[in-house]
């Protein structure tokens, strides 16, 4: 029992090491990728390849005058800053980030804990992160915090349903919410991956994944040419870098879902067959498609203009959404021929 | 009847100038306005003199010709205001009684403009001290010419109390601006919002007063160039044109070929220039951020040739009046090849990221409209006039420098939208790239200012070698060029529409009057009535998109 509590334990801080240094990381690649889009140099002074920029921006959020404006809501105004990254390291408790792999004898199964809800929980707590620019919005004291709040939630709900429905219909074809399990049914090869099988709901919840991390062409909620900095116009110091830390995190959350659900993750990797681990290179190719929509995230934000408001309603309710119901009536019709 | 009205009217080329008893405005301009079909009032200044002149700048429905009214103020310095006949009445009679105190009877918000609202004097009045600067730091309280605004739509009641009331609608008020990521420069719009929609607005400008005008009655002609270059700051060679343009108009001057050509080749390289930041802008305020890189490397590859050409990157003062400050350097076809071929390339690649883009149009189009009508109510010039299919191009309807003779086209757009004025730009940069490489192949050899020693300075070995040279240098840099008592209004089809300038002179080197007629100016004040009944996202889309240039708007 002590154990599990230790290896647990440990588990915990390397998934919150690990992922706020991507974190870290991200802020960096973002940059070098959009530059290379951009035909310009990205950081280049820090550090060999402007690698050290990262911590060059750590010192500058740690040191920076952190203010809280006479009109904010202290508590709310401090305290929605944790939600949402403590919302998205907790997401990463369901999610099998590496294939199960030995380590002097030892078999570690580097998930959490692999709850039989897993894709449930996940969806769940990354939702909860909502709340963080909602109330950092609201107890800003600030108008344009105030638009930021209500661009977010709305987005954020609506996406919430799309990303539901059209997770239903592979959930339907799997019969499990566990994301080994899921990883488990696309065994096999390419062929197998759910991508095949279900097209519309792997764009569908790819789009999805866009609006739930605020990302370009959904990235309504701190657009700044618009409402200056949305709902996090207040922010400074590491407060500010709490919630970048979130989404960066909550980017990678998505990156990871669509990875596993769709393409198949990390593949045999760590199942034993006859007694010897097939295999081995499965966890590799996970990190690469990982990275590969991290990169699409950034690619997206280099080549297009966002969307207004509006439009990402008319997107979310009449487009979406219907398409999704649709996609989950063919699924259950062809379950049940 | 109303014809008897207009006094002294006589007509040179395309220009009519008259004048008329103060008291008759409204029929003269009725007369003008509905049977001349002069529907566009471009201008409206004064002159203090004794007594005080009211200058009115008309333009004719072709565009081709204009009318020039003036009018001598009594003691009180009143008279009838335009507001009922033009709409651009409304910010040009503003801007003289900031400027001059005229008060104009009948003006529904007859307030400041450029000037702060503590401001106290008329500081282009001939009494005002230049040197007497006044310290003002109090909010211009919007919030009065917001309610009334609203109050005339219909949104707000006045409650028996004098306060107001929504009803039953949920009305939050917002400054966007003046420091706003998207003012572009320090505009100041002050919105009530339903949600995010857009029920009322109204604008704040006169943030980058600098007084242009007045430094203007202080200086020598060319000490005035350098001036303009801060008028429409990224175009400055344009703004340096219109200016040197008008005074060698009112010499009586021309320049030889070569200068004349060089002038259009600048001109159409500042126009190029000014629609890539325009645009570029435009495009990172819709999110589109990659293509700010792709439109700003080529202007930057224009910007090295310019400094090459002129030592400054931004604020060339390049013309002289009477001329240029020397001839074009030494392999400057080269280059200009380059920036040229830069500027298709960045332009080519930006138009794929964006030309069939789902979202890109979704944004744009019908968004922030301008119908052809309001085009002329509000006397609005250049790419936004033609956006709206509106065929105002002072370079086709009265063509000046041998406009006439070169191969472009006219850009027109159909809706009057934010997609329109962006893809008008985009055209028009290609029409200018023609246009520049015609001039390539035709420019002749010879000199580029002209041979007169009393406007143009004389080459410094004369300057040290002759008495004549010392003399001509000496009075030239002293008194500057004199030009003999007169007033003249001239303009050029500049970047952002016609910009002109309206000179008096007295004989001396310096202006008596200056006045510029900036197309920004009438753009913005169109600009609240264009947002009403959008949300935010296309206020900021039809901002950029109308490109306005504090420094010209509020001189």
């Amino acid at each position: 029992m002590d154990a599990i509590i230790i290896e647990t334990l440990i588990k915990i801080v390397v998934v919150v090491l690990i992922f706020s240094a991507l974190g870290g990381f991200g802020t960096y690649f973002e940059r070098k990728i959009l530059a290379f889009l951009q035909r310009r140099w990205g950081p280049n002074i820090v550090g060999p390849f402007g690698l050290l920029q990262i911590i060059a921006d750590g010192i500058k959020l740690f040191t920076k005058e952190d203010i809280i404006p006479i009109n904010a809501e202290r508590g709310i105004f401090i305290f929605s800053t944790l939600i949402i990254a403590v919302a998205a390291f907790t997401a990463f408790v369901a999610i099998p980030i590496y294939p199960q792999f030995t380590v002097f004898g030892y078999t570690v199964r580097p998930i959490v804990i692999d709850v039989n809800v897993g894709l449930l929980f996940v969806m769940g707590v990354m939702a909860v992160g909502m709340y963080s620019p909602l109330l950092a919005g609201m107890s800003s004291g600030n108008k344009w915090s105030l638009l930021g709040a209500a661009r977010a939630v709305v987005a954020l709900l609506s996406f919430e349903v799309i990303t539901g429905l059209s997770i239903l219909a592979p959930l339907m074809l799997v019969g499990s919410l566990s994301l080994i399990d899921i990883n488990a049914y696309q065994m096999g090869g390419i062929d197998n991956w759910m991508v095949w099988q279900q097209p519309i709901a792997f764009v569908l919840f790819l789009i999805a994944g866009f609006a739930e991390t605020n990302r370009k062409p959904f990235d309504l909620s701190e657009q700044d040419a618009e409402i200056i900095g949305g709902y996090h116009t207040e922010y400074s110091g590491m407060k500010y870098g709490l919630m970048m830390i979130g989404e960066y995190a909550n980017m990678f959350v998505v990156a990871f879902l669509v990875s596993i659900i769709f393409l198949g993750g990390y593949g045999e990797a760590g199942s034993i067959v006859n007694g010897e681990a097939v295999g081995a290179w499965g966890g590799i190719w996970l990190i690469l498609k990982v990275a590969f929509f991290f990169i699409l995230f950034v690619w997206v934000r280099a080549a297009w203009p966002h969307i207004r408001p509006d439009q990402l309603m008319w997107l979310a309710w009449k487009v979406l959404m219907p398409l999704a119901v649709v996609n989950i009536v063919i699924t259950g019709i062809v379950m049940m021929a | 009847m109303a014809e008897a009205l207009l006094l002294h009217a006589h007509k040179i080329d395309h220009t009519t100038r008259a004048t008329f008893a103060p008291q008759h405005l409204i029929e003269v301009l009725t007369y003008l306005k509905k049977t001349l079909h002069f529907d566009q009032l471009l201008d409206v200044t004064a002159i203090d003199e004794k007594p005080m002149k009211m200058v009115y700048i008309l333009r004719s429905h072709d565009f081709i010709d204009s009318y020039i009214l003036t009018t001598s103020l009594d003691e009180t310095h009143t008279i009838d205001s335009a507001t009922s006949l033009f709409e651009s009445a409304h910010w040009l009679e503003r801007e003289t009684y900031d400027q001059y105190g005229v008060h104009f009877v009948g003006h529904p918000n007859l307030t400041r403009i450029l000037n702060h609202e503590g401001f106290v004097g008329h500081p282009l009045r001939k009494d005002y001290p230049i040197a007497q600067g006044q310290m003002c730091h109090e909010t211009l309280d919007l919030l009065p010419q917001l309610q009334a605004r609203l109050e005339s739509k219909g949104i707000l009641t006045r409650q028996s109390d004098g306060t107001y009331s929504s009803g039953s609608r949920d009305i939050m008020y917002l400054n966007l601006g003046p420091s706003h990521p998207a003012s572009h420069g320090t505009i100041r719009t002050f919105v009530a919002l339903e949600g995010e929609t857009i029920v009322g607005a109204v604008n704040e400008i006169g943030y980058l007063h600098r007084g242009f005008e007045k430094s203007c009655e202080n200086h020598t002609y060319n000490q005035i160039i350098p001036y303009t270059d801060r008028l429409n700051y990224c175009s400055s060679l344009a703004n340096n044109v219109a200016f040197a343009k008008t005074i060698e108009e009112m010499l009586g001057v021309t320049l030889p070929d070569r200068g004349i050509f060089i002038r259009v080749m600048l001109i159409e390289l500042s126009r190029i220039i000014d629609h890539l930041v325009c645009l570029g802008a435009n495009l990172v305020d819709l999110g589109a951020l990659t293509n700010y890189w792709y439109l700003f490397n080529p202007r930057e590859t224009a910007y090295d040739f310019l400094t090459k050409l002129t030592g400054a990157r931004l604020t060339n003062s390049y013309m002289r009046v009477g001329g240029m400050a020397h001839d074009l350097f030494v392999g400057w076809e080269e280059e200009m090849k380059r920036v040229l071929a830069d500027v298709e390339q960045g332009m080519g690649d930006t138009l794929k990221l964006i030309e069939h883009n789902r979202i890109f149009h979704d944004r744009t189009q019908n968004v922030g409209i301008l119908t052809p009508q309001r085009v002329r109510d509000f006397a609005i010039s250049g790419p936004n006039a033609r956006a709206s299919g509106v065929p105002y191009d002072m370079r086709k309807t009265a063509p000046y420098y041998y406009y006439e003779s070169f191969d472009f086209d006219t850009v027109l757009g159909s809706v009057g939208d934010v997609y329109d004025r962006m893809m008008v730009r985009f055209e028009e940069i290609r029409q200018s790239i023609r246009i520049i490489r015609q001039i390539m192949a035709r420019i002749p050899s010879g000199a580029v200012s002209i041979d007169d020693h009393r406007i143009v300075l004389p080459p410094k070995p004369s300057v040290y070698d002759s008495i004549e040279g010392t003399i001509n240098h000496f009075k030239l840099i002293i008194d500057g060029v004199r030009v003999s008592a007169q007033s003249h209004y001239s303009a050029i089809e500049a970047v952002n529409g016609e910009l002109g300038f309206f000179v008096v002179s007295n004989g001396s080197g310096t202006p008596a009057k200056v006045k510029v007629k900036a197309p920004s100016f009438t753009a913005m004040s169109a600009y609240a009535s264009m947002i009403e009944g959008g949300q935010i996202a296309d206020a900021i889309a039809t901002l950029g998109s109308i490109n306005i240039i504090a420094g010209e708007m509020d001189r």
